[in-house]
């Protein structure tokens, strides 16, 4: 029987003490082991945290307006954009949909009380919040001006707070190993009775994928992390040439995390996308197992791929041919889906809730962002793009634009399951108009400055270049209206009373089954799943009559 | 449609232990998804300590005469008599997880202790080992000060010495942590034929620090 349609019918006479009301007080939250809890907690963690590095990234076009000094000295300014980046990726893009959203949703959509380590899932929101105390305890330091790569010898020569950013880096590695870790033990041992793997919602495809890297990738960040470490304090000499070592090591150890790592944060976005965009074309979904096994060939491939951020290092063009023809190879899978999605789209009956749109929004952004990165995996142009902002602009794309529009489209999608209110949907869908409009005029300007040259990370700039750095940096100021509008009624939304149905937007997922919020054990007694996960045929007719009557 | 509330009858049939967590169906539910984070958490142990094996592999490769030097400074007899102290400890632990399995409640805090004592005696002469290291100036990096040396750079060798079978010594550290644990939990009486799994998994993580140590031997004191 479905609880759903029971609830909506019934109102709210039977209902029990969802999630958010029971226990009551902070010390429950603190030490919740409810998924769901946690997912929410992670959830604005990340929300301030980009709040933070979004102001950082203001600061940095707003000093961008114009040559030379506008507001602050270039030390400030390279302080400034290290933080953003360190920020962003360790602290929002890469805990952004797993941690937060994937908490909230894997249990749900499996069918599942909960994720199978609950203790270890608390454990890995402290360790966050511990290394977010370390990274931002840097500026009590002076800061970091590395970059959020810490390339060597630079960032074990210079002082500051670089040992403590890099720990909290290292840190933040474990919060991600728990995470990943525990969804994969999640998907393989509680998945609903009658779940079986090709009838898992295409979400826990994109985690599964996601946890694979976060296991595989993430230990060599931390040893790479800790190595340098032991290069500031010991003096280790392994990166260092002047005692023997080799710094382009640095960078392939660097790398051999962090490439794979923009996989820990594209495929999380593409498992929102196959969720939302079939839910709101009512249609089953194009390709089902073609999208599941691109996300593992992804995750995979992704570990095959770094040193195309090295073409320019000091490396072999036979290396350099090797891994620009991998690089070309990932992106197939990637196509793949891209095609997949909008093939569900093809003739379904689509509305344009604010989700939606933000979902069409990715496809625009992550086909611009997929495109250029073929650009750079040219070995004759990216000798020409290297370290220009054509690269900028294109990691984001796929990185800023992709994931936090997809996180976007999840929040938006999940928001009445999580607090059982709506969200005024109209201004949802201006909101969505403005970000998409704001990202790219913010970010299609730079990849002319880069391709004419406009090099990275640079303060100052030759005059020609202004018009377009104008551009975006009114572009800048589009995006974070649209991103305030955004917070704006998504706060106003806890005005509303709480009474959404079930399954507002008549998805077909196990956690449109239950109440919204869901009680604290997600459903009432075991559900054992009875149709598939983007089943969206008429339910008393049988397809084929139904085709008849057409 | 879709949902059926089935979860009475399968708590009813499981005669279950006190230890089954309220989100597990069954026992062997739970087993396996404790054995399957183990086993995720030791491939991330795996590559920590593989992105150390390739720099030591890289930078041997470029100073050999240097590691050809330095290891002479190592003590094999010690080395070797860790070895054999760790292989009995981990033969221990399988005794363990055997006693356990087998409801031998007594054999169990036996292993369990002879394990501890294992992996202290090992602890110990790595005491021994460091102390002479740090008397001689056999030290990492830029604290390498050993005198009379005939062949330069042998700071590097030592740099992976220390933070190798350093990292090494933290994970035996922790894993006496955790079998002291088991060995309280043991004499408590929690575990049974139906409820191993905390034995069986610290375990598998005691095999693999042995594993760990296995290949730092030869690599540091068998160079040739």
């Amino acid at each position: 029987m479905s609880e759903g349609v029971l609830t909506a019918g019934a109102g709210h006479a039977a209902r029990h003490a969802d999630y958010l009301e029971e226990p009551k007080g902070l010390w429950s939250w603190l030490t919740t082991v409810d998924h769901k809890r946690i997912g929410l907690m992670y959830m604005w963690s990340v929300l301030f945290f980009f709040l933070v590095g979004g102001i950082f990234a203001l600061l940095i076009r707003l000093e961008l307006l114009t040559p030379k000094q506008t507001i602050m000295d270039a030390e400030t300014y390279n302080r400034v954009f290290t933080l953003h980046g360190a920020i962003m990726v360790f602290l929002v893009i890469i805990p952004a949909i797993p941690a937060a959203l994937g908490n909230f949703a894997l249990p749900l959509l499996l069918g599942a009380k909960d994720v199978a380590f609950p203790r270890l899932n608390l454990a890995s929101l402290y360790i966050y919040w511990t290394g977010a105390a370390m990274a931002v305890a840097t500026l009590a330091l002076g800061g970091v001006d590395t970059g959020w790569t810490f390339y060597t010898p630079y960032s074990t020569t210079t002082g500051g707070g670089v040992s403590l950013m890099v720990l909290a880096a290292f840190v933040l590695g474990f919060s991600s190993i728990f995470t990943g870790v525990n969804f994969i033990a999640t998907i393989h041992k509680l998945r609903a009775p009658g779940m079986g793997w090709f009838e898992m919602p295409l979400f826990c495809w994109g985690m599964y994928a996601t946890a694979i890297i976060q296991i595989l990738a993430t230990p060599v960040l931390g040893i790479t992390l800790l190595l340098i470490v032991m290069e500031r304090v010991l003096g280790v000499g392994i990166f260092d040439p002047q005692l023997g070592g080799d710094p382009v090591l640095f960078q392939h150890f660097f790398w051999f995390y962090s490439h794979p790592a923009v996989y820990i944060m594209i495929l999380p976005a593409m498992a929102v996308i196959s969720e939302v965009i079939p839910t709101f074309s009512k249609k089953t979904i194009f390709g089902y197992k073609a999208i599941a096994f691109s996300s593992v060939a992804i995750a995979l491939l992704g570990f095959l791929v770094w040193a195309h951020h090295m073409f320019v290092a000091g490396m072999s063009l036979f290396a350099g041919v090797i891994f620009s023809f991998l690089t070309f190879f990932i992106a197939v899978p990637s196509a793949i889906k891209v095609f997949n999605w909008i093939a569900t789209m093809w003739r379904g009956s689509i509305s344009l809730e604010a989700p939606m749109l933000h979902a069409i929004s990715f496809l625009l952004i992550f086909t611009i962002g997929g495109l250029t990165g073929l650009f750079l995996a040219a070995l004759s142009t990216d000798v020409h793009l290297h370290d220009t902002y054509f690269v900028v602009a294109h990691f984001h794309y796929v990185m800023a634009g992709s994931n936090l529009i997809a996180l976007l489209a999840g929040m938006h999608y999940w928001w009445p399951k999580m607090y059982g209110r709506m969200y005024n949907r109209k201004l949802a869908a201006i909101a969505s108009a403005i970000i998409f409009v704001g990202f790219n005029l913010t970010f299609l300007p730079q990849f002319v400055l880069g391709s004419r040259g406009m090099p990275r990370r640079y303060y100052n700039y030759l005059p020609q270049f202004q018009d377009l750095h104008v551009v975006s940096t009114v572009g800048s100021w589009v995006l974070a209206a649209g991103l305030f509008l955004t917070a704006a009624y998504l706060l106003a939304s806890f005005r509303q009373p709480k009474g959404m149905p079930a399954n507002p937007w008549g998805g077909r997922t196990l956690e449109w089954e239950t109440t919204s919020p869901p009680t604290t054990h997600n459903f009432e007694g075991q559900p054992v799943l009875q149709h598939g996960p983007y089943d969206y045929r008429p339910e008393p007719a049988p397809v084929a009559v139904k085709e008849l009557a057409h | 449609m879709t949902t059926a509330a089935s979860s009475a009858h399968a708590h009813a049939e499981q005669g279950h232990t006190p230890f089954l967590q309220h989100h597990f169906r069954e026992m062997s539910q739970q087993f396996d998804a404790a054995k399957i984070g183990m086993w995720l958490f030791l491939v991330t142990e795996v590559l920590l300590f593989g992105g150390l094996f390739v720099g030591y592999g890289i930078m041997h490769a470029r100073h050999p005469e240097a590691f050809m030097a330095a290891h002479h400074h190592l003590d094999r007899t010690l080395g070797a008599l860790n070895t054999i102290v760790l292989l009995t400890s981990s033969f221990t632990m399988v005794m363990s997880v055997w006693a356990a399995q087998t409801d031998r409640k007594k054999l169990l805090i036996l292993f369990l202790a002879l394990t501890i004592l294992c992996a202290g005696v090992f602890m110990v002469v790595k005491y021994f080992e460091y102390s002479h290291k740090f008397h001689e100036g056999l030290l990492p990096g830029k604290y390498y000060s050993h005198k009379g040396d005939t062949v330069p750079g042998q700071f590097m060798f030592f740099s992976f010495y220390f933070m190798m079978t350093g990292l090494h010594g933290i994970h035996v550290l922790a894993g006496m942590v955790a079998i002291a644990w088991l060995l309280v939990r043991a004499i408590k009486g929690h575990f049974s034929s139906q409820y191993y799994s905390p034995v069986e998994i610290t375990g598998l993580y005691w095999h693999l620090v042995d594993l760990i140590w296995i290949y730092l031997f030869p690599l540091m004191y068998l160079i040739s």
